[in-house]
């Protein structure tokens, strides 16, 4: 599946979601044709169990997905629809047609099946119809929340001009309200952001890339390519070595979710695509120069895309400092058994 | 070269099925193991653990049967050795044997070759240390001016090699040499296994900054080899030697070296880390996660076959800078300072691996060797 998916979405993207078409967006226009060709191929319902009209896809087919939703930057929450509806079709509910989105932090309470709260950070929240969000309460819910059910809404955009709103309900009806299955964590969405994320990360550093080598090759100063500098060449390495890293982490990460969401390689592809982001758009505009600085030029379309998505759904020091902890807690004898089982162990491993 | 090549790789179950036995026989024969020598990860020298180790069929694995190895898949041999080196277990003396001699003999070796060298590896027998650098040849091995001449059915070799690990305690030196004159410096170099014994060698161990003595100054004189101490086809030593570098630069060795420090700094942390000892600790962890995963996807394009030279100088340099950063941090992060002599086993640790931490990113390819296959293989030229 993963190979018609990915070659399927990256004919669709290259025919249509071309540098003016994001530039558009990043000023807050709506692709709505861009989404309609997008729902017309059912990639939000991807995720979704068959049984619940979805193709039944897992998350190791999607990787690459959304490593090409990064790759070309597109302005539309294609990501967060397929694990808000995950999250629905893991709690038994039925996909949403529509672009979809969801909230990973906030305040959102449940009672007397109303929910009042504040959901924050919530990405194309003023596009999308409806959000969903995990409401504390007797217990955890999973809710179905309707944009315009807010009572007040604070539009927010990232560095890239993403929206991330924020949204007040005030004894909101959710459209749906489901106890949140065992064993889902509270903190799936966070989790699963970060997951999107880091993969978002690395298709952004891979086309980032290739378009610094090309520039590097093409682009002549003192009479040659300045690629055949020694000190151009390595910088250019380094930042392979980061993409190649993110894109690892983000594919260990998608592999080894299904129904439930991988803590440990989520983690370790967040903080590492955190930090190669940083790294990656710092050596890309060190090669392009000023050129690489001005509206014109596409480079920026996605240095600002790794400017946010880095501190999206957890910096690198929130999954590091998580991490940390719970390793020190296990001791060091199980920090390797922890790390080879892509899991915290308790139990001794070899080595007192 | 192409990032797509990292593929995510999970070891098969009948490799993983491996780990517990060699987790139990290691907390089994290292229970009163120091830390310190721990750290000392693959340059712990120990003849008698190596042949403990040929004895269980760890040694030489990846080998035929009809050798004494255990036709093991590369994945099997991948979780013996990194079982090995996470828990600092002596495995020096038979490394480059297992690792780069072995598989080099059996896939160049003549049979007399593979008889005389193979069985003896897989007992944990037989130890070979890789003659490349010279005094004026290092980044620049092509240039090397070790030579070999052809007298009668016999090979004369004159020379000298240096930085040559554990010259002074092997049975033998795979050494490239000069045999022939070409307008390519690339060509007319081959391979020759050379046995330490013979007359005309001589070999002074150099000390290292920390007074060890690891690497050696390795000195041939008029030494006489038979026709069959050539390996491999005359005049085709070079591309010998690249084929070896996915195998010498993607394994888990290449980040691995400096594991003991994260070991003593978890336990001198304890269990309640503050902020800053939390976020350092997960961040190499989630690194280590993340190497990891490249040096199995670099170990599956081997498998396939394939020649992941690129992909595997990645994961060196990657896993060069990330062994170095953990001294760095681990005296940040705590206020104990490190001990060559006394003190407790985090300070012994920290004060031995700060000081090997250069030869990192030294040994097997400097960093800016690294770098310049890197560019070279994205199509910087």
């Amino acid at each position: 599946m993963r190979e018609i998916f990915d070659s399927t979405v990256e004919r669709l993207f290259a025919d249509l979601v071309t540098p003016d078409a994001v530039r558009a967006a990043d000023t807050g226009h709506w692709p709505a044709e861009l989404w309609a060709a997008l729902e017309e191929s059912g990639f939000g319902l991807a995720a979704v169990p068959e049984a619940l009209g979805g193709a039944g896809a897992s998350w190791a087919d999607l990787c690459g997905v959304v490593r090409l939703c990064g790759r070309y930057a597109l302005p539309l929450p294609l990501p967060e629809t397929l694990l808000a509806n995950w999250l629905l079709g893991v709690c038994g509910q039925p996909a949403q047609a529509g672009p979809l989105s969801f909230a990973a932090r906030g305040s959102l309470k449940l009672a007397a099946g109303k929910v009042s709260g504040v959901a924050v950070d919530v990405p194309w929240g003023r596009n999308v119809p409806a959000l969903v969000a995990i409401a504390a309460g007797e217990v955890p819910t999973l809710v179905l929340l309707p944009v315009e059910g807010a009572s007040a809404c604070t539009l927010r955009s990232n560095t890239a001009g993403e929206a991330r709103d924020e949204f007040v309900y005030e004894s909101a009806v959710p459209l749906l309200a489901v106890p949140l299955p065992a064993g889902v964590p509270t903190d799936v969405l966070l989790l699963g952001g970060a997951m999107l994320r880091s993969a978002q990360i690395a298709g952004a550093l891979q086309g980032m890339l290739e378009m610094t080598i090309t520039y590097a090759n093409e682009r002549v100063q003192f009479g040659k390519a300045i690629g055949s500098f020694q000190a151009i060449q390595h910088q250019i390495a380094v930042l392979s070595e980061h993409t190649a890293a993110s894109v690892m982490g983000a594919e260990a990460a998608f592999a080894e979710s299904a129904e439930t969401l991988a803590r440990l390689p989520v983690t370790a592809a967040k903080v590492c695509a955190s930090e190669a982001a940083g790294i990656g758009a710092s050596v890309a505009h060190g090669v392009h120069g000023a050129i690489g600085f001005t509206h014109e030029h596409a480079l920026h379309l996605g240095t600002r895309r790794l400017w946010s998505w880095r501190s999206e759904f957890g910096t690198l020091t929130y999954w590091s400092g998580e991490l940390g902890r719970a390793l020190c807690q296990g001791g060091a004898a199980a920090f390797w058994p922890s790390l080879v089982a892509g899991q915290l162990e308790t139990s001794a491993g070899a080595h007192a | 070269m192409s990032i797509d090549q990292f593929k995510y790789s999970r070891i098969p179950p009948e490799a993983e099925a491996l780990r517990s036995e060699v987790r139990a026989f290691l907390a089994d024969t290292l229970k009163d193991y120091p830390a310190i020598r721990r750290a000392d990860s693959w340059m712990g020298f120990d003849a008698e653990f190596s042949r403990r180790l040929g004895a269980r069929g760890w040694v030489g694995m990846a080998l035929p049967k009809r050798y004494g190895g255990s036709d093991a898949s590369p994945f099997a041999r991948y979780v013996v050795i990194e079982e090995l080196l996470a828990a600092g277990a002596p495995v020096s003396a038979h490394w480059f044997a297992d690792r780069q001699s072995g598989p080099q003999i059996l896939h160049y070796g003549t049979d007399a070759q593979k008889d005389r060298h193979l069985p003896a590896i897989c007992r944990g027998e037989q130890y070979f240390c890789i003659g490349m650098s010279e005094p004026n040849s290092g980044s620049d091995l092509a240039s090397i001016k070790t030579r070999a001449r052809r007298e009668g059915d016999k090979w004369v070799v004159n020379g000298q090699k240096v930085w040559t690990t554990n010259a002074h305690r092997s049975h033998y030196m795979i050494a490239l040499v000069r045999t022939g004159e070409n307008s390519k410096r690339q060509e007319g170099l081959s391979q020759f296994i050379i046995d330490l014994s013979l007359p005309g060698i001589t070999i002074r161990p150099i000390k290292d900054l920390t007074g060890s003595e690891h690497f050696n100054e390795v000195f041939l004189d008029e030494v006489v080899l038979d026709a069959d101490a050539l390996i491999g086809t005359e005049g085709q030593g070079w591309s010998q030697v690249t084929a070896e570098l996915a195998f010498e630069r993607s394994g888990p060795e290449r980040f691995l070296s400096s594991i003991a420090l994260i070991h003593t700094l978890i336990d001198a942390v304890g269990r309640d880390p503050d902020a800053l000892q939390a976020k350092e600790i997960g961040r190499l962890a989630a690194r280590l996660v993340t190497l990891r995963n490249m040096s199995l996807s670099v170990t599956a394009q081997l498998a396939a076959g394939e020649n992941p030279a690129w992909a595997a100088s990645c994961v060196k340099d990657l896993g060069a800078v990330f062994e170095q950063e953990i001294p760095e941090l681990a005296q940040l992060l705590c206020d104990i300072p490190p001990t060559a002599e006394g003190g407790c086993d985090h300070a012994q640790v920290l004060a031995y691996l700060t000081q090997m931490a250069p030869s990192f990113s030294l040994r097997g390819g400097t960093r800016e060797i690294l770098r310049g296959i890197i560019a070279r293989g994205l199509g910087l030229r």
